[in-house]
């Protein structure tokens, strides 16, 4: 069973309610998919298209256009070197030659224990801190192969456990905006004035 | 000085406001405001060549192919036809070098990763992108390149495959699942390089319009199981015909190559299917080709064995049996069938009919609707586009005629009209429906009586037409509820009018050419009573299967082993031509040419494209034989004379006296006056100790025979279930899928236990005609509904 569990369902119907067509909330659902299994499930996506009213076929569709989304197990720790241009030059090439010394796996892997899975990265948008890495999407900057061992042995030691939860988490502090608080999302087919900004002008 | 007034200025000319003129290629063409550039174009004799843009279909602008010109301010502007909407005094050119280079351009991208494996392409020869490669392509690729692979081809459901790496991306299929089926089983799937069309894992694109995508497919990624190697495009004739499946009547092309059907494509007729088929019309012709056809006539002998004879003596053996009957009485010689040929058969058959003085004849087999429909103010497929309501009090239109069902989710979709559900299950549609009336079978015409009280509701048929769909939306329901319900509906929107659904393909046909009891005649169930009594001397079935077909398995067992005489004119042996004493064999769809009428009572041609398989012969020819042998000319003996003489005779058949309109779009036969229904306090039908009422309707895919004989269709049938309410599941006491003792009065049958929301509480859903226990058995046509025990079994 890996379809979402009963506080999830909760925290999905309060995410679909902040939309005005319950299709829009795909992709938060399925972050949220994500966070309870460690990633997409098949089971998930069938549960989610039922929840609003999609065929599974189109979650699938729309899950797969998003390479954050992952739909084979991995690591409780996903660990992303960059190999792009000046994380190249800066010697990306030895830390990932000794990231797959250390954890034992060829990139793209996951360890035995189920708890890295280390993968090639394109460029992360730091090329000052070059070489980069990320670890669940958490950035480390300037990386040598001892700072490599270092952080691996504090992932394994749950030293780290308050800076980096576990592969799936976006946020550990989850948005709650009560229905009362909403913006009051109207579909767009049933708007029938004119956006307040407008003030009367005609439609453009 | 008096001035005579000259203030007479000619009256303002009528201005359409939705009128805009455009200039393509220097041509002005007169366009509708909001259609695009490529829909105004195609009514010149420029071709911009597409691969995404689908006139049936929302455009999407995804292959970017149909690149024009557009004359601005600024100079030329290249924009895509197929998303730009035309405006007044817009000046486009589609053939400038600017547009060549374009165009050229997208093709060669396009062309970078298809394999140009035509050869051994089922698509070569009748190709989009190999024929607009070679007319608007760049003749040469500068992609030297490894081109992408993938496994080819994959099978996305049992009779579509899929080879991505012919696929261009052009989002046809996909916009075909979504947007006109509403079974969105296949999405772009991953993105970039890696896009490609993809079902979710495991779980097939089992729509019943599947082979529409392939058809639409412009390129060879889609090829569909039934024709895959069978021919080349160039090897095959065609004929525009109609698909006599069921009644909606679509318009096809009947391809075949030596003489051996290969394949029907849907041909885009306004008025009825917009090109569209359903796969079981578009796969079933596999069963004419089928090994089991019937070669020559039967005749039964001493020992009791059908075997082969010769036309010769099975038509005097025929006719002295006819002959025999008659002098009993011509009460006692009946015919059940003819809804499976042509008008011109069953206008052969009426007249052989009223020649012997038989006149107990009946198309329907005890499933349809009384004739009297017909003569109500009558709606054509059409006006559900324009109709502000749409009352469906028919069966399951996905399931019975899924093409109609099309049209109807079209109207729904668009928001043209609001569509009013009544039914004792919800259907296919119950999704798009504005509003639903679940009723138990047996309370239809109370339901609706109540609706007079439903403000919103009368307002809304009070707001424009209304069309009310018609049919038997459950067979343990007596035909007269039907009828009731009408009349209540008619009474709420008197100025509705009614589209008649009958199922089986010709049946509006045959009962206009005759084919329908007359003159105190008796009627299908009433025929297989009386020869269940002895009084029937000589039954013809006419490609009828009672055994199979009436929804009463006891009567028309009683009735065929009660009728001391029995010829079958069919294409099969089935279960009830295998008990006649004689067989002829009759030709098939594609094997002779006529008319046929659809359920809105329109006539259209059905085109002969093979040599009738073995001595077969169209029933018409039969009749005539008949005729003669009997002593009884009908005067005359080809096609064409049989033609005339309907259009002559049968003055509903008038119209079809315009050939060019009858290969075409059709005629609609012209209507009697129109009559109205009077209402009538139904029974209160209340339940009986029994727990459950039967709901008993049929499934696209069953055992009848165009499906059994049709080795791509036959093992999509379901087997045979009964199906409840969820809720209800706790209170039979058995597990879903376990096998459970349902009981009417007549019979117990041991049946999977399946449950379905669609389904009302207090009721069980049985489809018929399926593989395992045969739910006929449970039901008995003389009752108004059938109530249903159902146990665990011990």
């Amino acid at each position: 069973m890996s379809r979402l569990n009963e506080a999830n369902i909760k925290t999905a119907l309060e995410i679909i309610a902040r939309y005005p067509r319950p299709k829009s909330a795909l992709i938060p659902l399925l972050h949220l998919a994500q966070e309870q299994n460690g990633y997409v499930t098949n089971e998930a996506m069938v549960h989610l298209g039922e929840l609003v009213g999609v065929t599974s076929a189109e979650v699938y569709g729309t899950a797969t256009f998003y390479e954050m989304f992952r739909f084979e197990p991995v690591g409780k720790y996903l660990v992303n070197i960059c190999g792009t241009m000046s994380c190249a030059l800066m010697g990306a090439g030895d830390l990932m030659h000794h990231a797959e010394q250390k954890l034992g796996v060829k990139a793209g892997g996951t360890t035995a224990d189920g708890m890295f899975t280390l993968a090639h990265a394109e460029c992360q948008a730091a090329c000052t801190e070059a070489p980069t890495l990320q670890v669940n999407y958490r950035f480390r900057y300037k990386v040598t192969n001892g700072d490599f061992d270092t952080l691996i042995d504090d992932l394994k030691n749950g030293k780290l456990a308050d800076e980096i939860p576990a592969h799936g988490v976006v946020a550990r502090i989850r948005q709650r905006i009560p229905a009362d608080r909403g913006v009051g999302a109207v579909a767009p087919e049933l708007v029938t004035e004119n956006p307040a900004w407008m003030d009367g002008k005609a439609a453009l | 000085m008096t001035t005579v007034d000259s203030n007479t200025t000619a009256p303002e000319p009528v201005v359409d406001p939705n009128a805009v003129s455009v200039t393509i290629n220097g041509k002005v063409v007169a366009a509708r405001k909001g259609e695009m550039i490529i829909a105004a174009a195609d009514r010149t004799d420029d071709f911009i060549p597409r691969f995404c843009y689908h006139p049936r279909m929302e455009p999407v602008g995804m292959c970017r192919q149909c690149l024009v010109e557009v004359v601005g301010p600024r100079g030329p502007m290249m924009v895509v036809s197929c998303m730009t909407p035309v405006a007044e005094g817009q000046v486009v050119n589609t053939e400038t070098e600017g547009v060549k280079k374009a165009q050229e351009g997208v093709l060669e991208l396009l062309l970078a990763n298809h394999p140009l494996d035509c050869p051994v392409c089922d698509k070569g020869g009748e190709c989009p992108l190999q024929d607009q490669a070679f007319s608007h392509g760049p003749g040469e690729s500068r992609f030297v390149e490894e081109k992408r692979h993938y496994e080819k081809p994959i099978a996305i459901s049992d009779n579509v495959y899929l080879d991505r790496e012919r696929c261009i991306l052009c989002d046809r299929c996909t916009r075909f699942a979504d947007e006109v089926a509403g079974d969105a089983l296949i999405s772009f799937t991953s993105r970039g390089n890696n896009t490609q069309v993809m079902t979710f894992p495991d779980e097939p694109f089992s729509s019943y319009f599947s082979g529409n995508t392939v058809q639409i497919c412009p390129v060879g990624a889609l090829t569909a199981k039934p024709y895959r190697f069978k021919a080349r495009p160039w090897d095959i004739e065609h004929v525009e015909s109609t698909c006599t499946t069921c009644s909606v009547g679509c318009r096809t092309v009947v391809q075949s190559s030596r003489d051996e059907l290969v394949r029907y494509q849907g041909v885009d007729s306004q008025p009825v299917n917009w090109g569209w088929l359903c796969d079981k019309g578009r796969f079933n012709f596999e069963s004419i080709n089928s090994k089991d056809r019937l070669l020559t006539p039967l005749i039964k002998d001493a020992s009791g064995n059908l075997s082969a004879t010769s036309w010769s003596v099975a038509i005097d053996s025929a006719a002295r049996m006819l002959r025999t009957a008659l002098t009993v009485s011509p009460q006692s010689v009946a015919i059940i069938g003819g809804a499976r040929g042509t008008n011109e058969d069953a206008f052969a058959w009426a007249q052989l009919a009223n020649a012997l003085g038989v006149d107990s004849r009946d198309s329907q087999l005890a499933d349809g609707l009384p004739p009297q429909v017909f003569s109500l103010p009558q709606a054509t497929i059409a006006d559900i586009d324009t109709a502000k309501t749409i009352i469906l009090l028919a069966p399951d239109l996905k399931e019975e005629l899924p093409v109609l069902y099309l049209r109807v989710r079209h109207a729904a979709e668009k928001r043209t009209g609001r569509v009013v559900e009544v039914s004792p299950r919800a259907t296919g549609l119950a999704g798009k429906a504005w509003k639903k009336v679940h009723v138990e079978p047996g309370k239809t015409a109370a339901a609706l009586r109540a609706l007079a009280t439903d403000a919103a509701f009368m307002a809304q048929v009070a707001s424009g037409s209304v069309v009310v769909i018609v049919g038997r939306m459950n067979l343990a329901e007596s035909e007269e509820s039907v009828v009731h319900a009408l009349a209540e509906v008619l009474h709420l929107a008197p100025q509705a009018t009614v589209l008649p659904v009958l199922r089986r393909g010709n049946v509006r046909g045959s009962i206009t050419a005759g084919l329908t009891p007359r003159n105190g005649g008796k009627s299908t169930a009433e025929i297989l009573e009386a020869a269940s009594a002895g009084k029937i001397e000589c039954l013809v079935l006419l490609g009828a299967d009672p055994l199979s077909d009436v929804p009463d398995a006891d009567l028309a067992r009683r009735g065929l082993s009660g009728a001391r005489n029995i010829i079958a004119i069919d294409t099969f042996i089935t279960q009830s031509s295998a008990t006649a004493d004689i067989v002829l064999p009759a030709a098939a769809y594609g094997e002779k040419e006529g008319t046929t009428t659809n359920l809105e009572g329109r006539i259209s041609n059905v085109a002969q494209s093979i040599t009738p398989v073995g001595t077969s012969r169209p029933d018409w020819m039969i009749a005539v034989e008949l005729g003669t042998a009997t002593l009884h000319e009908l005067g005359f003996t080809s096609y064409g004379e049989v033609h005339a003489a309907m259009i002559s005779r049968v003055s509903e058949f008038a119209p079809a006296a315009d050939t060019h309109a009858v290969e075409h779009d059709g005629v609609i036969i012209a209507h009697p006056s129109p009559i109205t229904l009077t209402r009538a306090d139904g029974a209160s039908n209340e339940r009986n100790s029994y727990d459950y009422r039967a709901v008993v309707s049929r499934k696209l895919y069953d055992k009848a025979i165009g499906t059994a004989k049709s080795p791509s269709l036959v093992s999509l049938a379901p087997s045979a279930a009964v199906i409840v309410n969820p809720l209800d599941v706790p209170r039979i006491g058995a597990q879903v899928g376990e096998s459970v003792r349902v009981t009417s009065q007549r019979a117990t049958l041991v049946l999977s236990l399946q449950e379905s929301v669609d389904v009302l509480r207090g009721t069980a859903w049985l489809p018929i005609n399926l593989g395992g226990s045969d739910v006929r058995e449970l039901l008995d046509v003389s009752k108004d509904v059938i109530d249903l025990k159902i146990e665990k079994m011990s």
